[in-house]
């Protein structure tokens, strides 16, 4: 039962002369402190941190946590997010002592552990990429794209091609523009679209000597696998362009196709989505990448190498790749988030990866079919792993809109879709229900939506009625932000 | 083994009402014949839980994590005690299975702790604005750079310190490489700043100053007088804080810091090789739109009831795309949970506490290791729980008696690349904590006594 109390903040618990923490008396030899730190340096009084006792803490931040809505309590069929069940074997086995406390510089020699399992990653996430070259340093998808951004930069320059376009159509992420101009290339955006596939025409008329990079999320944020994709590579090497996949779909593809056999170059893995990080309330993540042969070598480091002994022993070791972009990060990457994959795949061997596909794609069809009566489907019959709906007509018909569908669900206990986004589909809402859901729920899931659309515009705008806040005024937060307590006078 | 939930009859029924009869014809209406991968991926076969838990355990057993050894290593990563209290909350599944919190009416509980967080981290700092994290301590220079140059539109000339954390300006490197703009590092042989050459470096054409404090070699640099030196060329000061500093030492707030970054893994993050940790933004506000990542605002909701949201959205990817502040999409939203927890538990006496137990026992340590025949401290500047050791006849001897002795110390500078390298190849780091007692300092310093 959810407890009134969490709404006030911990700065309003504080009292002065309240203690958690406690830590011991210093063993060493007292001296003043004015002899270790010239006066200047020190403090002259104490941040002014709340005062609080620990169970002042745990019921805090438990009662905090009841007001979220989350995988392990709800349906959370959020597009483009992989929403999926996160084994709790992972969380265990991530906290093992020799992985959890190993410090990011002690010696190969005494990480050989760490080593091997990091080492046996990079080979399943190139095998499952079809792409031989991989770099685990990025720390999220985002910070992947900016990786391989910059290593196509590299490889050109080392060329001696000066390429300087970036282009992707309009339905990608907002991250695939961002990262490309943060890497120092200019965006083109596609405008036109083929029943939501890249139009062949528009993609010709951009590409030249200029071009550098294509950036394609397949399957795409509609839920559509790209079916010319292959040309589609032609075109862009044809003109000497390099073809990135953003690999944030790739729940759907999983040892059904690889990013290298339909002709990328280059691409991302979202370890915390595909692989079930998990999300942890907006991260970590992690965005490992694979790359064609010829642009490993430009990589960032350390890159995890095998080596057999002549006494038959194996070593594990770090290295650098010769002409490396340079380091994207500090350290080795987001090893935690990359345990939990492994022990994912490890747990679902070859057969078990291919189900997770197999079933995504079923259960989003199958949801699809259930819903295209009442919320239609552009994009038509058939997607992939996820589909986007619009709510378009009943905004017209009736004043109903993706963002009141959205609001009710959570008072029917489920987790809303993404809502207008992709930016293509008008009152778009993006589901993608994951494999890791029941008929069951899927069932309910529409019959929700089915329920909805049935009841008073005028009462749909001001849900949700149930939960610990209604339609917040964002407007308000943004024209005077407040993003901290401050202390009444 | 996948997690899944249909049963075969329920497979069947589904793939009815999709109008096909099997899954494989959901694929082959979709994804061209020839792009299959007509062959089982290769993979490892399929373990149990059981059996799983026994392989990583075995893997686990092969490291020499530091719960196992004593753990001496620094560098930008530190072995800090972490509560109980803070696995406590970090593990509910209310808060891990969670996204980012796009629907604000689900996510009452993360947007008010990270809400929570951005306060404790104006607290702990002094400056006026936090964001709600960024992926770690060294994409959070590049990112504070970033901002400095969107800031002062123009100014394309960045100074940094050679004394930040070489992985810091590295990453600095990789990313400032493609754009226009010059990056100029001023040399520290003596292990902090001369002030002097810092102002000469600075000009007109300066967007900001890079400053770490308590730098990688463990030294104050003049934090103060380099940020007034920032100020009067015009350039922004920025400055990359240990946030376990500041129990004891001046707040990136009090001297003037314009921008002040930090690695933030000592407030409650295991050290777990390297990552996931957590990059701490703060600034002052007149640089509040200027910043990458989520930022969470105070609103009220349809009733006027307090409550929270995802605030300035318009400054981030999704909205503006390439004219957005950072491609960054995330926030490291665990992590940010892990040090809100840990800052409530220490409250400002425990800060204080570990502050001053990491300060007096590294000094004990430093004392202790410049006896050693063949040790020296290599810089004679105050240090904060860090400091750099000079090896003579080169740090291998130290690290092998050391690690046989069941320590770990280091990193050694010669990992890393300096423009004035061979004066530096003979230095080793040592990181004290709180958890290192005087026994373990006295074993360790036995340990690296010349062997006659």
């Amino acid at each position: 039962m959810r407890n009134q109390q969490a709404t006030q903040l911990l700065f309003e618990l504080s009292k002065p002369g309240r203690r958690a923490a406690r830590y011991p008396m210093a063993d060493v030899p007292d001296r003043p402190l004015t002899d270790l730190i010239p006066e200047a340096q020190l403090a002259t009084a104490l941040p002014p941190l709340p005062e609080v006792t620990e169970p002042d803490v745990i019921r805090h931040f438990v009662n905090l946590s009841t007001l979220n809505m989350s995988v392990d309590t709800h349906f959370y069929p959020l597009g483009s997010c992989t929403m999926k069940y996160n084994p709790k074997r992972h969380e265990r086995l991530a906290s093992l002592p020799g992985l959890v406390d190993l410090h990011p510089y002690q010696t190969p020699a005494a990480s050989q552990g760490m080593l091997q399992f990091l080492y046996e990653m990079q080979q399943m996430l190139a095998e499952i990429a079809g792409l031989p070259g991989v770099s685990m340093q990025p720390a999220a998808g985002a910070q992947g794209e900016l990786t391989a951004l910059l290593v196509a930069a590299q490889y050109f320059r080392d060329r001696g091609e000066h390429r300087t376009k970036v282009i992707f159509p309009n339905s990608a992420h907002g991250t695939n523009p961002a990262s490309a101009a943060i890497a120092g290339f200019e965006c083109v955006q596609l405008n036109q679209s083929e029943g939501g596939y890249v139009s062949l025409p528009e993609l010709q008329s951009q590409l030249n000597d200029q071009t550098a990079v294509f950036m394609i999320t397949n399957p795409s944020t509609l839920g559509l696998f790209e079916r010319r994709i292959q040309t589609i590579a032609k075109m862009v090497h044809d003109v000497g362009g390099l073809v990135y996949i953003d690999g944030a779909n790739m729940n759907a593809i999983l040892g059904i196709t690889r990013p290298g056999d339909f002709g990328g170059d280059m691409m991302h893995y979202n370890v915390h989505k595909t692989f079930t990080g998990p999300h942890g309330a907006g991260g970590p993540g992690s965005g490992p990448i694979a790359v064609r042969d010829f642009l490993a070598d430009y990589l960032p480091g350390p890159i995890v190498t095998k080596e057999q002994q002549p006494d038959g022993t194996v070593v594990y070791g770090l290295k650098t790749p010769s002409k490396t972009i340079g380091r994207m990060r500090t350290f080795f990457g987001n090893v935690g988030i990359l345990l939990r994959g492994y022990c994912y795949l490890k747990t679902l061997g070859a057969e078990g990866v291919k189900a997770v596909s197999d079933n995504a794609v079923l259960n989003a069809n199958y949801l699809l079919q259930k819903l295209k009566h009442v919320l239609p489907v552009p994009q038509g019959e058939r997607c992939m792993h996820e589909f986007v709906a619009s709510a378009q007509k009943l905004k017209t018909e009736k004043g109903i809109s993706a963002m009141d569908i959205a609001k009710r669900l959570l008072d029917y206990g489920f987790h809303a879709p993404t809502v207008y986004f992709p930016l293509v589909v008008p009152e778009a809402l993006m589901m993608e229900p994951t494999e890791t859901e029941s008929k069951e729920t899927l069932d309910a899931f529409a019959a929700a939506i089915e329920q909805i659309i049935t009841e008073d515009p005028e009462r749909l705008h001001q849900a949700p009625f149930t939960g610990p806040a209604s339609r917040p005024d964002d407007l308000k937060a943004g024209r005077n932000p407040v993003l901290k307590w401050v202390a009444k006078a | 083994m996948s997690y899944l939930f249909n049963t075969p009859e329920q497979q069947q029924e589904m793939l009815r009402v999709c109008g096909v009869d099997s899954i494989e014809t959901l694929f082959s209406d979709q994804v061209p014949a020839d792009l299959r991968l007509n062959r089982p991926l290769e993979m490892p076969p399929p373990l149990s839980e059981l059996e799983l838990e026994a392989e990583l355990t075995a893997l686990a057993h092969q490291n020499g994590g530091a719960s196992t050894r004593t753990c001496f290593l620094g560098g930008g990563a530190y072995d800090h005690f972490i509560p109980a209290a803070v696995d406590t909350i970090a593990t509910r599944s209310e808060f891990y299975t969670a996204y980012t919190p796009y629907q604000a009416e689900a996510s009452q509980g993360t947007l008010q702790a990270f809400f929570e967080y951005q306060t404790l981290i104006c607290q702990l700092t002094g400056m006026e604005v936090s964001n709600a994290s960024l992926y770690e301590g060294g994409t959070s220079v590049t990112e504070a750079v970033s901002m400095a140059l969107r800031s002062l539109n123009g100014r394309r000339r960045v100074v940094v310190l050679g004394s930040v954390h070489p992985e810091y300006r590295e990453i600095l490197v990789t990313h400032l490489q493609h754009l226009n703009c010059e990056l100029v590092t001023i040399p520290t042989p003596a292990g902090v700043a001369d002030v002097a050459q810092v102002k000469a470096a600075l000009n007109d054409q300066t967007a900001c100053l890079v400053v770490q404090q308590p730098n990688f070699f463990g030294c104050l640099e003049s934090a103060a007088e380099l940020m007034a030196a920032a100020k009067q060329a015009g350039a922004l000061g920025i400055v990359s804080f240990d946030p376990l500093s500041l129990g004891l030492l001046q707040r990136p707030g009090d001297y003037g810091a314009d921008i002040a970054v930090a690695e933030g893994q000592s407030l409650g993050t295991p050290l777990q090789y390297g990552g996931p940790y957590l990059g701490i933004l703060t600034c002052r506000e007149a640089l509040m739109r200027k910043m990458p990542g989520r930022l969470i605002g105070e609103t009220t909701d349809r009733l006027g009831k307090r409550c929270f949201v995802l605030n300035l959205q318009a400054r981030e990817q999704h909205i503006k795309r390439d004219k957005a502040t950072s491609n960054i999409c995330t926030n490291q939203g665990l992590l940010a949970l892990r040090a809100t927890v840990y800052m409530s538990l220490l409250g400002p006496h425990g800060l204080r506490e570990v502050s001053e137990l990491a300060c007096r026992k590294a000094h004990y340590a430093a004392d202790q290791l410049a006896k050693v025949a063949g040790l020296e401290l290599m810089f004679p500047q105050p240090f904060f729980k860090e400091f750099t050791v000079r090896c003579k006849g080169g740090v291998d001897r130290v690290l092998k008696q050391a690690a046989a002795a069941g320590f770990d110390v280091g990193p050694e500078l010669s990992r890393f690349t300096w423009s004035d390298g061979d004066k530096l190849s003979e230095g080793l780091l040592i990181a004290v904590t709180e958890k290192r007692t005087r026994a373990d300092i006295d074993r360790l310093v036995e340990s690296l006594k010349m062997k006659t």
